[in-house]
Protein backbone atom coordinates (compact mmCIF):
# COMPACT_ATOMS: atom_id res chain seq x y z
CA UNK A 1 0.00 0.00 0.00
CA UNK A 2 1.52 3.22 -0.99
CA UNK A 3 1.27 6.39 1.12
CA UNK A 4 -0.31 8.35 -1.61
CA UNK A 5 -3.00 5.57 -1.55
CA UNK A 6 -3.22 6.21 2.41
CA UNK A 7 -3.47 9.99 2.17
CA UNK A 8 -6.09 9.64 -0.32
CA UNK A 9 -8.03 7.25 2.00
CA UNK A 10 -7.52 9.66 4.90
CA UNK A 11 -8.55 12.39 2.77
CA UNK A 12 -11.83 10.31 1.79
CA UNK A 13 -12.56 9.77 5.04
CA UNK A 14 -13.21 13.10 5.93
CA UNK A 15 -14.65 14.01 2.60
CA UNK A 16 -17.37 11.22 3.48
CA UNK A 17 -18.15 12.32 7.12
CA UNK A 18 -19.12 15.27 5.32
CA UNK A 19 -21.33 13.75 2.59
CA UNK A 20 -22.30 11.34 5.57
CA UNK A 21 -23.73 14.34 7.83
CA UNK A 22 -25.70 15.93 4.86
CA UNK A 23 -26.92 12.99 3.82
CA UNK A 24 -28.50 12.76 7.74
CA UNK A 25 -29.80 16.25 6.94
CA UNK A 26 -31.70 15.25 3.83
CA UNK A 27 -33.03 12.36 5.88
CA UNK A 28 -34.06 14.61 8.80
CA UNK A 29 -36.16 16.07 6.35
CA UNK A 30 -37.80 13.26 5.01
CA UNK A 31 -41.13 13.02 6.35
CA UNK A 32 -41.17 8.88 7.45
CA UNK A 33 -37.73 9.28 9.12
CA UNK A 34 -38.70 12.28 10.80
CA UNK A 35 -41.39 10.05 13.02
CA UNK A 36 -38.21 7.55 13.80
CA UNK A 37 -36.26 10.64 14.90
CA UNK A 38 -38.79 12.12 17.03
CA UNK A 39 -39.97 8.63 18.77
CA UNK A 40 -36.59 9.13 20.88
CA UNK A 41 -38.91 11.32 23.09
CA UNK A 42 -41.24 8.72 24.16
CA UNK A 43 -38.97 5.81 24.36
CA UNK A 44 -37.32 8.09 26.87
CA UNK A 45 -39.90 9.06 28.83
CA UNK A 46 -41.21 5.78 28.10
CA UNK A 47 -38.12 4.39 30.14
CA UNK A 48 -37.63 6.71 32.58
CA UNK A 49 -41.31 6.74 33.96
CA UNK A 50 -40.73 2.88 33.51
CA UNK A 51 -37.60 2.48 35.80
CA UNK A 52 -37.63 5.82 38.16
CA UNK A 53 -39.83 6.75 40.70
CA UNK A 54 -42.39 9.25 39.81
CA UNK A 55 -42.67 10.71 42.88
CA UNK A 56 -38.66 11.35 43.36
CA UNK A 57 -37.92 15.00 44.47
CA UNK A 58 -35.52 16.99 42.28
CA UNK A 59 -32.32 17.67 44.25
CA UNK A 60 -32.62 20.60 46.66
CA UNK A 61 -29.43 22.88 47.53
CA UNK A 62 -28.40 25.13 50.53
CA UNK A 63 -28.33 28.57 50.50
CA UNK A 64 -24.61 28.72 50.16
CA UNK A 65 -24.94 26.85 46.76
CA UNK A 66 -27.11 29.19 44.64
CA UNK A 67 -25.46 30.71 41.85
CA UNK A 68 -24.33 34.30 42.69
CA UNK A 69 -26.53 35.82 39.63
CA UNK A 70 -29.23 33.88 37.78
CA UNK A 71 -29.53 34.81 34.47
CA UNK A 72 -32.68 35.40 32.52
CA UNK A 73 -33.67 33.80 29.69
CA UNK A 74 -36.36 34.25 26.53
CA UNK A 75 -38.85 37.09 27.00
CA UNK A 76 -37.57 39.43 29.64
CA UNK A 77 -39.74 41.49 29.59
CA UNK A 78 -43.59 41.04 27.93
CA UNK A 79 -43.29 44.86 27.03
CA UNK A 80 -47.31 44.94 26.26
CA UNK A 81 -49.69 47.62 26.90
CA UNK A 82 -51.43 45.29 29.03
CA UNK A 83 -49.24 43.66 30.93
CA UNK A 84 -46.89 47.34 31.04
CA UNK A 85 -49.94 48.71 33.10
CA UNK A 86 -50.22 45.06 35.30
CA UNK A 87 -46.89 46.23 36.52
CA UNK A 88 -47.23 49.69 37.26
CA UNK A 89 -49.71 48.52 39.10
CA UNK A 90 -47.48 46.32 40.59
CA UNK A 91 -49.98 43.23 39.53
CA UNK A 92 -52.44 44.35 42.18
CA UNK A 93 -55.13 43.55 39.08
CA UNK A 94 -53.29 40.42 38.11
CA UNK A 95 -55.49 37.38 38.03
CA UNK A 96 -54.84 34.13 37.37
CA UNK A 97 -57.99 31.70 35.78
CA UNK A 98 -58.20 28.32 36.54
CA UNK A 99 -60.22 26.96 33.76
CA UNK A 100 -61.04 24.10 31.66
CA UNK A 101 -62.00 20.75 33.14
CA UNK A 102 -62.35 21.75 36.79
CA UNK A 103 -65.72 22.11 38.62
CA UNK A 104 -64.85 25.42 39.77
CA UNK A 105 -63.03 27.85 37.32
CA UNK A 106 -61.14 30.15 39.66
CA UNK A 107 -59.76 33.89 39.12
CA UNK A 108 -57.35 34.02 42.06
CA UNK A 109 -55.70 37.62 42.64
CA UNK A 110 -52.24 38.21 43.62
CA UNK A 111 -53.07 38.70 47.23
CA UNK A 112 -55.41 35.42 46.71
CA UNK A 113 -51.87 33.47 45.72
CA UNK A 114 -49.69 34.42 48.24
CA UNK A 115 -52.24 33.54 51.22
CA UNK A 116 -52.39 29.89 49.89
CA UNK A 117 -49.57 27.83 52.12
CA UNK A 118 -46.49 28.12 49.70
CA UNK A 119 -43.49 25.84 49.33
CA UNK A 120 -39.86 27.18 49.48
CA UNK A 121 -36.98 25.25 47.06
CA UNK A 122 -33.64 25.59 46.33
CA UNK A 123 -33.70 23.74 42.93
CA UNK A 124 -31.19 24.16 39.92
CA UNK A 125 -32.45 25.53 36.81
CA UNK A 126 -31.21 23.42 33.62
CA UNK A 127 -31.78 25.57 30.38
CA UNK A 128 -32.12 23.24 27.30
CA UNK A 129 -29.13 25.38 25.77
CA UNK A 130 -27.04 23.65 28.42
CA UNK A 131 -26.15 25.88 31.24
CA UNK A 132 -27.78 25.64 34.88
CA UNK A 133 -28.42 28.20 37.86
CA UNK A 134 -29.52 27.52 41.56
CA UNK A 135 -32.22 29.59 43.09
CA UNK A 136 -34.56 29.94 45.49
CA UNK A 137 -38.40 30.01 45.01
CA UNK A 138 -41.44 30.10 46.40
CA UNK A 139 -45.17 29.37 45.73
CA UNK A 140 -48.39 27.35 46.29
CA UNK A 141 -48.38 24.37 44.82
CA UNK A 142 -49.99 23.66 41.39
CA UNK A 143 -51.76 20.79 42.95
CA UNK A 144 -53.32 23.34 46.01
CA UNK A 145 -54.78 25.27 43.23
CA UNK A 146 -55.98 22.16 40.84
CA UNK A 147 -57.54 20.73 44.25
CA UNK A 148 -59.38 24.05 44.91
CA UNK A 149 -60.89 24.52 41.21
CA UNK A 150 -62.03 20.45 41.16
CA UNK A 151 -59.95 18.81 38.99
CA UNK A 152 -62.25 16.76 36.55
CA UNK A 153 -61.05 12.87 35.82
CA UNK A 154 -61.19 13.55 32.23
CA UNK A 155 -58.46 15.81 32.58
CA UNK A 156 -55.02 14.60 31.16
CA UNK A 157 -52.78 17.84 30.94
CA UNK A 158 -52.35 21.28 32.20
CA UNK A 159 -51.62 24.00 30.23
CA UNK A 160 -50.37 27.44 30.66
CA UNK A 161 -50.89 30.69 29.28
CA UNK A 162 -48.65 33.31 29.15
CA UNK A 163 -48.42 37.08 29.11
CA UNK A 164 -45.90 37.09 26.54
CA UNK A 165 -45.94 37.44 22.94
CA UNK A 166 -43.90 35.47 20.36
CA UNK A 167 -44.88 36.92 16.75
CA UNK A 168 -48.61 37.76 18.32
CA UNK A 169 -49.24 34.68 20.05
CA UNK A 170 -49.29 34.08 23.54
CA UNK A 171 -46.38 31.69 24.90
CA UNK A 172 -48.23 28.56 26.31
CA UNK A 173 -46.34 25.26 27.67
CA UNK A 174 -48.19 22.21 29.04
CA UNK A 175 -47.27 19.31 31.61
CA UNK A 176 -49.02 16.08 32.59
CA UNK A 177 -50.79 15.25 35.56
CA UNK A 178 -47.34 13.23 36.61
CA UNK A 179 -45.71 16.54 37.00
CA UNK A 180 -48.71 18.78 38.08
CA UNK A 181 -49.11 16.61 41.12
CA UNK A 182 -45.56 16.58 41.76
CA UNK A 183 -44.73 18.87 44.92
CA UNK A 184 -42.14 20.50 43.42
CA UNK A 185 -44.44 21.65 41.11
CA UNK A 186 -45.21 25.28 42.04
CA UNK A 187 -46.64 28.46 41.01
CA UNK A 188 -43.50 30.84 42.25
CA UNK A 189 -44.66 34.21 43.32
CA UNK A 190 -41.24 34.70 45.15
CA UNK A 191 -37.56 34.25 44.39
CA UNK A 192 -34.40 34.67 46.16
CA UNK A 193 -36.54 35.77 48.83
CA UNK A 194 -38.08 38.74 46.74
CA UNK A 195 -40.86 39.20 44.81
CA UNK A 196 -40.26 37.58 41.50
CA UNK A 197 -39.01 39.92 39.05
CA UNK A 198 -40.01 40.82 35.34
CA UNK A 199 -37.09 39.61 34.26
CA UNK A 200 -38.03 35.79 35.77
CA UNK A 201 -41.54 36.05 34.88
CA UNK A 202 -43.36 38.39 37.51
CA UNK A 203 -46.26 38.11 39.01
CA UNK A 204 -46.26 34.32 38.45
CA UNK A 205 -44.42 31.40 37.20
CA UNK A 206 -44.04 27.68 36.80
CA UNK A 207 -41.21 25.92 38.41
CA UNK A 208 -41.60 21.95 37.36
CA UNK A 209 -38.80 21.14 38.46
CA UNK A 210 -37.90 17.68 36.53
CA UNK A 211 -38.01 19.02 33.19
CA UNK A 212 -35.67 21.71 31.52
CA UNK A 213 -36.09 25.34 31.43
CA UNK A 214 -38.30 26.15 28.41
CA UNK A 215 -41.54 24.46 30.53
CA UNK A 216 -40.97 26.51 33.31
CA UNK A 217 -43.48 28.74 32.07
CA UNK A 218 -43.11 32.31 32.68
CA UNK A 219 -45.94 35.53 33.22
CA UNK A 220 -48.61 32.85 33.70
CA UNK A 221 -52.20 33.96 33.62
CA UNK A 222 -54.37 31.12 32.63
CA UNK A 223 -54.41 27.39 33.80
CA UNK A 224 -56.54 24.93 31.56
CA UNK A 225 -57.42 21.39 32.70
CA UNK A 226 -58.18 19.71 29.23
CA UNK A 227 -57.92 16.34 27.94
CA UNK A 228 -55.96 16.22 24.76
CA UNK A 229 -53.39 19.08 23.35
CA UNK A 230 -54.81 18.85 19.91
CA UNK A 231 -56.40 22.07 18.91
CA UNK A 232 -54.12 24.15 20.97
CA UNK A 233 -51.47 26.34 19.37
CA UNK A 234 -50.57 23.50 16.94
CA UNK A 235 -51.23 20.93 18.60
CA UNK A 236 -47.94 20.14 19.94
CA UNK A 237 -47.88 21.19 23.48
CA UNK A 238 -45.67 24.27 23.61
CA UNK A 239 -44.25 27.49 21.89
CA UNK A 240 -41.33 25.94 21.52
CA UNK A 241 -42.46 22.48 20.58
CA UNK A 242 -45.04 24.05 18.69
CA UNK A 243 -42.64 26.49 16.03
CA UNK A 244 -39.02 24.56 16.49
CA UNK A 245 -40.10 20.52 17.34
CA UNK A 246 -38.39 20.96 21.35
CA UNK A 247 -39.37 17.64 22.64
CA UNK A 248 -42.43 18.09 24.78
CA UNK A 249 -41.08 16.31 27.46
CA UNK A 250 -37.85 17.82 28.37
CA UNK A 251 -36.94 15.27 31.48
CA UNK A 252 -33.73 14.93 29.45
CA UNK B 1 -10.74 -22.03 19.05
CA UNK B 2 -7.89 -19.32 17.90
CA UNK B 3 -5.35 -19.27 20.91
CA UNK B 4 -5.48 -22.82 21.66
CA UNK B 5 -4.47 -24.01 18.51
CA UNK B 6 -1.38 -23.19 17.30
CA UNK B 7 -1.13 -19.79 15.43
CA UNK B 8 -2.51 -19.28 12.09
CA UNK B 9 0.60 -19.21 9.41
CA UNK B 10 0.98 -15.92 7.42
CA UNK B 11 -1.22 -15.50 4.41
CA UNK B 12 -3.73 -18.35 5.41
CA UNK B 13 -7.37 -17.00 6.19
CA UNK B 14 -8.56 -17.16 9.43
CA UNK B 15 -12.10 -16.23 11.27
CA UNK B 16 -11.12 -13.27 13.15
CA UNK B 17 -14.36 -11.33 14.71
CA UNK B 18 -17.29 -12.65 16.21
CA UNK B 19 -20.97 -11.45 15.09
CA UNK B 20 -21.67 -10.18 17.85
CA UNK B 21 -18.42 -8.33 17.65
CA UNK B 22 -18.76 -6.95 14.02
CA UNK B 23 -22.75 -5.94 14.55
CA UNK B 24 -21.60 -3.93 17.45
CA UNK B 25 -19.29 -2.70 15.92
CA UNK B 26 -20.90 -1.42 13.23
CA UNK B 27 -24.18 -0.07 15.41
CA UNK B 28 -21.82 1.78 17.41
CA UNK B 29 -19.72 3.37 14.47
CA UNK B 30 -22.74 4.98 13.50
CA UNK B 31 -24.15 6.24 16.53
CA UNK B 32 -20.68 7.66 17.39
CA UNK B 33 -20.69 9.70 14.24
CA UNK B 34 -24.48 10.73 15.20
CA UNK B 35 -23.35 11.52 18.54
CA UNK B 36 -20.55 13.37 17.99
CA UNK B 37 -22.05 15.41 14.73
CA UNK B 38 -25.44 16.14 17.09
CA UNK B 39 -23.33 16.59 20.34
CA UNK B 40 -21.44 19.71 18.66
CA UNK B 41 -24.71 20.97 17.78
CA UNK B 42 -25.56 21.18 21.10
CA UNK B 43 -22.37 22.51 22.91
CA UNK B 44 -23.25 25.15 20.28
CA UNK B 45 -25.96 26.38 22.01
CA UNK B 46 -23.87 27.08 25.08
CA UNK B 47 -20.09 26.93 24.10
CA UNK B 48 -19.22 27.44 27.95
CA UNK B 49 -17.90 24.20 30.16
CA UNK B 50 -17.72 24.63 34.09
CA UNK B 51 -16.90 22.62 36.60
CA UNK B 52 -19.17 22.30 39.80
CA UNK B 53 -23.10 22.22 40.10
CA UNK B 54 -24.07 25.18 38.33
CA UNK B 55 -22.51 27.28 35.40
CA UNK B 56 -23.97 30.28 33.19
CA UNK B 57 -22.81 33.03 31.61
CA UNK B 58 -22.30 35.18 34.83
CA UNK B 59 -20.14 32.14 36.09
CA UNK B 60 -16.82 31.57 34.88
CA UNK B 61 -16.16 28.80 32.88
CA UNK B 62 -12.74 26.61 32.65
CA UNK B 63 -13.14 25.90 29.03
CA UNK B 64 -15.52 28.34 26.14
CA UNK B 65 -15.49 28.35 22.62
CA UNK B 66 -14.81 31.79 21.80
CA UNK B 67 -11.00 31.32 23.23
CA UNK B 68 -10.13 28.70 20.44
CA UNK B 69 -8.38 29.50 16.86
CA UNK B 70 -10.86 30.26 13.86
CA UNK B 71 -9.76 26.80 12.73
CA UNK B 72 -11.46 24.98 15.14
CA UNK B 73 -14.95 26.42 14.70
CA UNK B 74 -14.32 25.48 11.03
CA UNK B 75 -13.51 21.87 12.37
CA UNK B 76 -16.51 21.81 14.34
CA UNK B 77 -18.72 23.63 11.51
CA UNK B 78 -18.29 20.17 9.52
CA UNK B 79 -18.76 18.04 12.16
CA UNK B 80 -22.01 19.50 13.46
CA UNK B 81 -25.88 17.80 12.64
CA UNK B 82 -27.40 19.32 11.05
CA UNK B 83 -24.99 21.08 9.42
CA UNK B 84 -27.18 23.96 10.03
CA UNK B 85 -27.44 25.20 13.76
CA UNK B 86 -31.06 23.65 15.05
CA UNK B 87 -30.66 22.72 18.80
CA UNK B 88 -34.02 20.80 18.42
CA UNK B 89 -32.73 18.48 15.71
CA UNK B 90 -29.30 18.02 17.39
CA UNK B 91 -31.22 17.34 20.75
CA UNK B 92 -33.56 14.49 18.64
CA UNK B 93 -30.99 12.95 16.80
CA UNK B 94 -28.55 12.74 20.14
CA UNK B 95 -31.33 11.53 22.06
CA UNK B 96 -32.60 8.51 20.22
CA UNK B 97 -29.59 7.11 19.22
CA UNK B 98 -28.00 7.68 22.87
CA UNK B 99 -30.26 4.63 22.92
CA UNK B 100 -29.09 2.79 20.29
CA UNK B 101 -25.56 3.50 21.95
CA UNK B 102 -26.36 2.30 25.12
CA UNK B 103 -27.68 -0.51 24.74
CA UNK B 104 -25.93 -1.75 22.01
CA UNK B 105 -23.32 -1.76 24.40
CA UNK B 106 -24.88 -3.70 26.83
CA UNK B 107 -25.55 -6.63 24.46
CA UNK B 108 -22.49 -6.29 23.81
CA UNK B 109 -21.45 -7.03 27.03
CA UNK B 110 -23.26 -9.57 28.34
CA UNK B 111 -22.58 -11.58 24.92
CA UNK B 112 -18.59 -10.78 25.19
CA UNK B 113 -18.99 -12.43 28.41
CA UNK B 114 -20.65 -15.13 27.66
CA UNK B 115 -18.63 -16.01 24.12
CA UNK B 116 -16.00 -15.20 26.19
CA UNK B 117 -14.41 -12.38 23.90
CA UNK B 118 -13.35 -10.35 26.82
CA UNK B 119 -11.70 -12.75 29.03
CA UNK B 120 -9.40 -14.17 25.53
CA UNK B 121 -9.16 -11.35 23.54
CA UNK B 122 -8.78 -8.38 25.82
CA UNK B 123 -8.01 -9.80 29.09
CA UNK B 124 -4.87 -7.86 30.07
CA UNK B 125 -2.29 -10.26 30.97
CA UNK B 126 0.43 -9.16 34.20
CA UNK B 127 3.59 -9.63 32.17
CA UNK B 128 1.91 -7.41 29.29
CA UNK B 129 2.25 -4.47 31.68
CA UNK B 130 5.49 -4.56 32.43
CA UNK B 131 7.70 -2.00 30.96
CA UNK B 132 10.12 -4.02 28.53
CA UNK B 133 6.87 -5.66 27.21
CA UNK B 134 5.23 -1.79 26.50
CA UNK B 135 8.53 -0.59 25.49
CA UNK B 136 9.35 -3.70 23.36
CA UNK B 137 5.62 -3.14 21.81
CA UNK B 138 5.69 0.54 21.15
CA UNK B 139 9.34 0.31 19.15
CA UNK B 140 7.18 -2.43 16.71
CA UNK B 141 4.66 0.07 16.43
CA UNK B 142 6.62 2.79 15.56
CA UNK B 143 8.46 0.72 12.91
CA UNK B 144 4.89 0.17 11.51
CA UNK B 145 4.97 -3.98 12.78
CA UNK B 146 1.74 -4.09 14.37
CA UNK B 147 1.58 -7.93 14.95
CA UNK B 148 3.50 -10.51 17.46
CA UNK B 149 4.88 -13.25 14.97
CA UNK B 150 4.43 -16.08 17.21
CA UNK B 151 0.71 -14.81 16.96
CA UNK B 152 -0.33 -12.67 14.82
CA UNK B 153 -3.73 -12.78 15.70
CA UNK B 154 -3.30 -11.81 18.99
CA UNK B 155 -4.13 -8.08 20.54
CA UNK B 156 -0.37 -6.10 21.28
CA UNK B 157 -0.55 -3.98 24.85
CA UNK B 158 -1.88 -0.80 22.91
CA UNK B 159 -4.69 -2.10 21.14
CA UNK B 160 -5.89 -4.07 24.49
CA UNK B 161 -5.87 -0.93 26.67
CA UNK B 162 -7.47 1.20 23.62
CA UNK B 163 -10.41 -0.88 23.80
CA UNK B 164 -10.78 -1.83 26.80
CA UNK B 165 -10.28 1.95 27.84
CA UNK B 166 -13.05 2.48 24.98
CA UNK B 167 -15.43 -0.53 25.86
CA UNK B 168 -14.70 -0.28 30.08
CA UNK B 169 -14.47 3.85 30.22
CA UNK B 170 -15.12 6.25 27.75
CA UNK B 171 -18.58 4.78 26.39
CA UNK B 172 -19.43 4.08 29.97
CA UNK B 173 -18.44 7.41 31.16
CA UNK B 174 -20.85 8.99 28.14
CA UNK B 175 -23.47 7.54 28.80
CA UNK B 176 -23.65 8.18 32.75
CA UNK B 177 -22.56 11.53 32.43
CA UNK B 178 -25.06 12.47 29.70
CA UNK B 179 -27.77 10.63 32.38
CA UNK B 180 -26.38 12.78 34.81
CA UNK B 181 -27.19 15.95 32.70
CA UNK B 182 -31.02 14.79 32.74
CA UNK B 183 -33.18 16.93 35.21
CA UNK B 184 -35.98 14.03 35.82
CA UNK B 185 -32.95 11.33 36.23
CA UNK B 186 -31.10 13.70 38.66
CA UNK B 187 -34.23 13.45 40.83
CA UNK B 188 -34.15 10.01 40.74
CA UNK B 189 -30.86 9.13 40.77
CA UNK B 190 -29.17 11.68 42.90
CA UNK B 191 -26.26 9.79 42.92
CA UNK B 192 -25.10 10.11 39.88
CA UNK B 193 -24.31 14.16 40.50
CA UNK B 194 -22.47 12.81 43.45
CA UNK B 195 -20.25 11.07 41.38
CA UNK B 196 -19.45 13.32 38.98
CA UNK B 197 -19.78 16.74 41.46
CA UNK B 198 -22.40 18.49 40.12
CA UNK B 199 -24.49 18.93 36.53
CA UNK B 200 -22.27 21.03 35.16
CA UNK B 201 -18.72 18.89 36.21
CA UNK B 202 -20.63 16.05 33.82
CA UNK B 203 -21.53 17.92 31.24
CA UNK B 204 -17.53 19.16 31.40
CA UNK B 205 -16.56 15.35 31.89
CA UNK B 206 -19.09 14.69 29.31
CA UNK B 207 -17.33 16.58 26.61
CA UNK B 208 -13.69 15.31 27.60
CA UNK B 209 -14.77 11.67 27.52
CA UNK B 210 -16.75 12.49 23.96
CA UNK B 211 -12.84 14.30 22.78
CA UNK B 212 -11.43 11.27 24.09
CA UNK B 213 -13.42 8.97 21.72
CA UNK B 214 -12.94 11.70 19.05
CA UNK B 215 -9.15 11.00 19.38
CA UNK B 216 -9.40 7.00 19.83
CA UNK B 217 -11.68 7.28 16.61
CA UNK B 218 -8.66 9.02 14.67
CA UNK B 219 -5.80 7.29 16.16
CA UNK B 220 -8.29 3.62 15.09
CA UNK B 221 -8.81 4.85 11.59
CA UNK B 222 -4.99 5.95 10.85
CA UNK B 223 -3.93 2.24 12.21
CA UNK B 224 -6.46 0.43 10.33
CA UNK B 225 -5.45 2.31 7.30
CA UNK B 226 -1.38 1.35 8.01
CA UNK B 227 -2.43 -1.83 8.81
CA UNK B 228 -3.92 -2.61 5.56
CA UNK B 229 -7.57 -1.37 5.52
CA UNK B 230 -8.73 -3.66 2.88
CA UNK B 231 -7.69 -6.81 5.00
CA UNK B 232 -8.83 -5.08 8.26
CA UNK B 233 -12.32 -4.04 7.18
CA UNK B 234 -12.86 -7.18 5.51
CA UNK B 235 -12.13 -9.00 8.82
CA UNK B 236 -15.20 -6.57 10.46
CA UNK B 237 -17.29 -7.37 7.87
CA UNK B 238 -17.13 -11.10 7.26
CA UNK B 239 -14.81 -12.07 10.15
CA UNK B 240 -12.24 -13.60 7.61
CA UNK B 241 -8.89 -11.92 8.25
CA UNK B 242 -5.66 -13.05 6.46
CA UNK B 243 -2.46 -13.69 8.55
CA UNK B 244 0.03 -10.90 7.91
CA UNK B 245 3.52 -12.32 6.43
CA UNK B 246 6.54 -10.54 6.69
CA UNK B 247 6.26 -8.61 3.32
CA UNK B 248 2.89 -7.00 4.18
Amino acid sequence: MTLITRRGLIGGAAASAGVLLSGCDKLAQNEEFRKILFSGEKMNQGLQRALTNRGALAPEFRPDQMSPRFRTNGTRDPNTPDYNGQAAARFANWRLQVQGLVARPLSLSMADIRQLPARTQITRHDCVEGWSAIGKWGGPQLSTVLDAAGLSDRARYIVFTCADLYNGAPYYESIDLVDARHPQTILAWMMNDALLDIGHGAPLRLRVERQLGYKHAKYVMRVDAVASLAGIGRGKGGFWEDTVDYDWYAGI
Amino acid sequence: MVEQSPPAAPGTMIHRHALATRLWHWVTAIAMFIMIGSGIGILKAHPHLYWGRYGANFDSPWLSLSWMPGWVSTGLNILTLPTNYNLALSRRWHLLFALVLAFALLAFMIVSLVNRHFQRQLRVRAGELAPRNVLHDLKEHLAFRFHDPADPSAYNIFQKLSYVGVIFVLIPLLILTGLTMSPALNAAWPWLLDLFGGRQSARSIHFIAAFGITLFIVVHLVLVILAGPINELRSMITGRWRVPGDDS
